[in-house]
């Protein structure tokens, strides 16, 4: 680690460390956050696996209702948001606040057009009498044989969707930045971390959507 | 921790910048291509007859070894981790390992437990629950 003293240009709340030191230590901060994201989503799928393993069938069976055309769509979604919050660094790393501006907003509508594609398949399993509390019954009631399925279904795609949300407010807060034109090759953290997040929660889609929706 | 030397370039015509490694242009754009392109084959592997086994593992195999590549492809160039230094690289490790322990150790578990007391799902559906079919 580089120690020595230097007067920084960077911004005031890192005078405490010389400017690389404290944008590799802010990067390990975000990256040791996101090894207990993985941790966190880990627990739902070997929850998945363990569940799958015993009621196979029920979730082959279970994972045909879900609508794989909506679910690659979103896929499609999320990868080019990653892509374009990537450009959005790649922007900062030059200094150019405009074209970090033009690829956050892309990345934030991408974040919009997921939610709207999720919030209609809920709203479809609701018309299906496949959402829970809504759907009048027990859950047994509600979800029959498909109960396990669902469960996890509902749990997963939810807690990916909150981070969806947590993620376009962060990049919300970045895009603020960039519209007072705060970064520069020597000062773009912000950028980087926030794309960092982003990219965690497009690379967890990766996951669901195959698991969920094709193969079940 | 690395810090690079801003006059040097390599092969790929890559550039350090003050702080972080800076990526061609054309290299994001290859991998977001190669992203939507392995999406693509993910639905035509899981969808297709031509590739349907009658082992339900090995489509799960194929769905996790495709997304492992999409998940790595990610990291290794948006997440810049093919720049960053060993100390990263481990706290991508070592959760995954943990992960790995979670699952690996509840299948060497439950599997060859008695199960008897656990309630069965009926496969015929017992509830309100219509014929599988796309909505």
């Amino acid at each position: 680690m580089t120690s020595q003293t230097v007067t920084t240009k960077g911004p005031p709340h890192v005078h405490h460390m010389d400017a690389p030191t404290a944008y590799q230590a802010a990067k390990l901060g975000m990256w040791l956050f996101l090894a207990t994201e993985v941790l966190l989503f880990g627990g739902l799928f070997a929850s998945f696996a363990l569940y799958r393993y015993l009621y196979l069938d029920s979730y082959i069976h279970a994972s045909t209702h879900l609508n794989w055309k909506l679910g690659a769509l979103n896929t499609a979604v999320l990868l080019f948001s990653s892509f374009t919050a990537a450009m959005a660094v790649d922007a900062a790393q030059h200094g150019d606040n405009a074209r970090v501006r033009k690829n956050l907003y892309i990345t934030i509508g991408c974040g919009v057009v997921f939610l709207i594609v999720k919030f209609f398949e809920y709203k479809a399993k609701y018309h299906h009498g496949l959402f829970p509390f809504f759907s009048g019954g027990s859950w047994e009631a509600v979800f029959g044989e498909y109960r396990s399925f669902f469960g996890l279904y509902y749990c997963m795609t939810g807690l990916h969707a909150l981070h969806v949300v947590i993620g376009m407010a962060i990049l919300i807060w970045v895009l603020r930045l960039a519209q007072r034109d705060r970064f520069s090759p020597d000062y773009y953290t912000p950028v980087e971390v926030g794309a960092l997040y982003w990219h965690l929660v497009d690379a967890i889609w990766i996951y669901l959507f195959p698991l969920l929706y094709l193969v079940g | 921790m690395s810090h690079h030397n801003p006059t040097s370039h390599d092969a790929h015509g890559d550039s350090h910048g003050e702080l972080g490694h800076i990526i061609p242009y054309r290299i994001y754009v290859t991998v977001f291509i190669t992203l939507l392109a392995l999406t693509v084959i993910t639905v035509i592997v899981a969808k297709s007859p031509v590739f349907h086994f009658s082992a339900a593992w090995i489509n799960v195999f194929i769905a996790i070894l495709i997304a492992t590549v999409k998940a790595t492809l990610v990291a290794m160039f948006f997440m810049h981790l093919k720049y960053e230094n060993r100390i990263t690289v481990l706290y991508v490790f070592f959760p995954l390992f943990l992960l790995a322990l979670l699952i690996g150790l509840l299948f060497l578990d439950n599997p060859f437990r008695d199960n008897a007391g656990r309630p069965p799902i009926p496969l015929k559906s017992s509830a309100q629950v219509a014929a599988p079919a796309q909505h």
